[in-house]
């Protein structure tokens, strides 16, 4: 294994509809587009040559418009549609190949769907529904009621157990879904267009919902989606796909930041920036003074050398304690005071690297730029108004330039 | 052009070949036909006597039942029955029904009709769904099976009365396998249909929890069928009781043959008698069946008819012996 990590790793697939693909496959490896595939034999191209790796708890959004081959790439993965060609690793283990047999077991201990118009059990009570990945392990009635029982508490729908899913509104018919797939334990969760039949409200409720789970039980999803807002806010990573082809994977920022191409930057452009970019990719490294070690006048002279108004004071551990404005420096120096928490204002905004940008506008007044900090609460360097104000700013083709010029920079120093 | 006729008879046979080339020879359809039947009838008549056994068991068990049972505990019965499945209105219905046809004189016809026609639509329900089980599974299978289907249902029934006498011999258990030929293809045609209508996405999630063909089957599409598959009993039923005169050409006894034995006398009245009584049953019939199918309210069984009068009244009793 080349990567130890991944949970799923995709290589090489390709998918043919019809009968005998083959004479399509070889015009498809010969460098034949999915029009000239579809004109000589009248086959559709549904993947074409598609690799990827999924990291074991990571949330990976698969996104593009009807027709991308996105559904059919999930359904490939547990093997509702077989693959023409390439190969499906699920914990090493080749799915693309493995027998029928073999296929139903890990349907039933390995993956677990949810689908776009929730595919529940119209005739089975909502308890059923969910119990029905464990029916089908053979787990006792007793013991797959209670699960199914507790799978509900989680989602919330504890009181609706004895109904039919008819009498539930759209987004508790989804919960009833995700329910159903979240109590067979698999770790991987194959998502579907999931919250697309979904009025927006209640999909952005989901979305939140679908963070927060994922946030305690660390699955793996491969979370399909046509909505570009929707992929960039729950995905670690994203593909974006387009006539059977994936035309980029990143982070949501990656794709915000560097558009492989116009395809991609077409899709972005209506994005809230601030929404997708983190305070973390546009931080700006600094000198800092460090609490017990740095006298005041040590202190001024790194900010007359950097040519700097203020610097943030850091502990021995590296924390983040205070800010001092050269100006109160200068007052200290012709007073004679040289310690510096004396001067220091203890008040100061600090945000985590993870915090996107949208969310900290308001932290700015008086003129102070934010302490980032890391995930151990360690000082990684400052942001300016004006960084956030660069980094959301449209990509025309000067401010591109200084974005990259910003990528680069935060590249050199992080 | 009658005077040209007349003139020269011989016209048509003056005609030369190629304008009339029917006259050059004639296929022998009918002796091949004849041949056939009578080569299976010499050498495969005990496969058909070995299969008319199960068939005249159920029938006669049936029939010497519905018989037995005293016509007042049989129309309590029937009403209790159609209360129960489709409600006050029909039970009312079926039992002025049934009174009316015992008054005419014809309870013991419509008996043996009755357990004519249940053993048909047994039979049709017992071959019929799993063959629209798997037609409903492979395309080759329904594309094969529907010409016979078209076949079985457009063919006279009179065609079909001759070979079936000489495999089977006349009376009650002939009369049955002509039915069952007529009444099956709904039965076919309609679970093939209903299995082929669930939704696709159900189909695939019970595919990717796991589910092995089997289970998909009974978890998921029997279910949703069903009220498709229970139409197609539905119309097993109708087509069943309208082969009740023909089979009755065949010595089959009950109420086609009441109207068999009018015609055949001018007897307009005891044709009547049996025709109407037929009609009576067929709407009591229908209506019951069609409330199996869709159940108009969304109450459980228990909540329903007798059984919930019943319920009612024992729990009623409780508390008053407890008190």
């Amino acid at each position: 294994m080349a990567d130890s990590n991944a949970k799923i790793r995709i290589e090489n697939l390709v998918k043919i509809y019809g009968k005998n693909p083959y004479p399509a496959l070889k015009l498809f490896r010969e460098g034949g587009t999915r029009d000239s595939i579809l004109k000589e034999t009248g086959k559709v191209l549904g993947i074409a040559d598609v690799s990827f790796s999924v990291n074991q708890g990571e949330l990976f959004v698969v996104m593009g418009l009807s027709g991308s081959g996105k559904s059919t790439l999930v359904r490939c993965i547990n093997r509702l549609i077989a693959p023409t060609s390439g190969n499906i690793y699920v914990d090493g283990e080749d799915v693309a190949h493995v027998s029928k047999e073999r296929m139903r077991d890990i349907r039933r201990t390995k993956m677990a769907m949810v689908f776009q118009k929730f595919g529940l059990f119209p005739h089975k009570s909502v308890l059923e529904n969910v119990a029905y990945g464990l029916k089908v392990q053979g787990m006792g009635q007793a013991e797959r009621d209670k699960k199914a029982q507790d799978t509900l508490e989680v989602v919330g729908l504890a009181e609706w157990s004895n109904y039919l899913p008819s009498s539930l509104s759209g987004g508790m018919q989804q919960r009833v879904g995700l329910a159903r797939a979240l109590a067979t334990d698999a770790e991987i969760l194959l998502m579907d267009e999931a919250f697309g039949a979904l009025d927006p409200l209640i999909r952005r409720g989901m979305q939140d919902e679908l963070m927060r789970l994922q946030a305690e039980l660390h699955k793996t999803i491969v979370f399909i989606s046509h909505d570009i807002q929707e992929a960039l806010k729950i995905g670690d990573r994203v593909a974006i796909m387009k006539d059977g082809y994936i035309v980029q994977i990143g982070t949501p920022e990656e794709l915000i930041t560097q558009p492989a191409d116009d395809y991609i930057q077409a899709f972005t452009q209506d994005v809230n920036r601030a929404q997708v970019l983190k305070t973390g990719t546009i931080v700006r490294q600094t000198v800092t003074v460090i609490l017990g070690e740095d006298s005041v006048n040590a202190a001024l002279d790194q900010m007359q050398q950097h040519e700097l108004r203020q610097m943030y004071v850091v502990n021995r551990q590296g924390r983040p304690v205070g800010l001092v404005r050269r100006s109160d420096l200068e007052q200290a120096v012709q007073e004679g005071q040289n310690d510096i928490s004396a001067v220091m204002e203890r008040d100061f905004p600090q945000v985590s690297g993870s915090t996107s940008l949208e969310e900290i506008f308001h932290l700015y007044e008086k003129r102070r730029s934010l302490a980032v900090i890391d995930q151990e609460g360690k000082f990684k360097g400052v942001v300016e108004q004006s960084d956030v104000l660069a980094s959301i700013g449209r990509l025309t083709a000067k401010s591109k330039e200084e974005t990259a010029a910003v990528q680069d920079y935060v590249a050199a120093t992080v | 052009m009658i005077d040209i006729l007349t003139h020269f008879p011989n016209l048509w046979g003056e005609l030369p070949v190629f304008l009339d080339p029917f006259q050059l020879f004639t296929i022998p359809l009918q002796e091949w036909i004849e041949g056939i039947v009578d080569f299976i009838v010499d050498n495969f008549r005990f496969i058909f006597q070995g299969i008319s056994v199960p068939v005249r068991f159920i029938l006669s068990s049936i029939e010497s039942f519905f018989i037995w049972v005293p016509p007042t505990i049989m129309l309590i019965a029937i009403g209790l029955l159609a209360w129960q499945i489709a409600g006050g209105a029909i039970a009312i219905y079926s039992l002025i029904a049934m009174t009316l046809i015992g008054y005419f004189n014809a309870w013991e016809e419509t008996m043996t009709t009755l357990s004519l026609v249940l053993t048909a639509v047994v039979l049709c329900a017992i071959i019929g769904i799993p063959l629209g089980i798997a037609a409903a599974r492979s395309d080759r299978f329904e594309s094969t099976i529907r010409p016979i289907l078209d076949a079985m249902q457009t063919l006279p029934a009179f065609v079909y009365l001759v070979p079936v006498v000489m495999l089977f011999g006349t009376g009650e258990v002939p009369g049955v396998i002509v039915t069952f030929v007529f009444a099956v293809p709904p039965l076919i045609r309609l679970t093939n249909i209903g299995i082929r209508q669930v939704s696709q996405e159900v189909v695939e999630a019970a595919l990717a929890f796991g589910s092995t063909p089997n289970q998909v089957l009974w978890e998921a599409q029997i279910p949703l069928a069903m009220p498709t598959i229970l139409a197609g009993v539905n119309q097993s039923i109708m087509l069943a009781l309208s082969m009740v005169v023909i089979a009755s050409m065949i010595a089959v006894e009950g109420l086609g043959q009441m109207v068999f034995r009018g015609i055949g006398r001018l007897d307009i009245g005891l044709a009547s008698v049996g025709g109407i009584s037929i009609v009576l049953m067929a709407v009591m019939l229908d209506r019951i069946t069609q409330a199996v199918g869709k159940p108009t309210q969304n109450l459980s069984w228990k909540d329903r008819g007798p059984v919930r009068l019943f319920r009612s009244l024992t729990q009623n009793q409780k508390p008053a012996s407890s008190t």
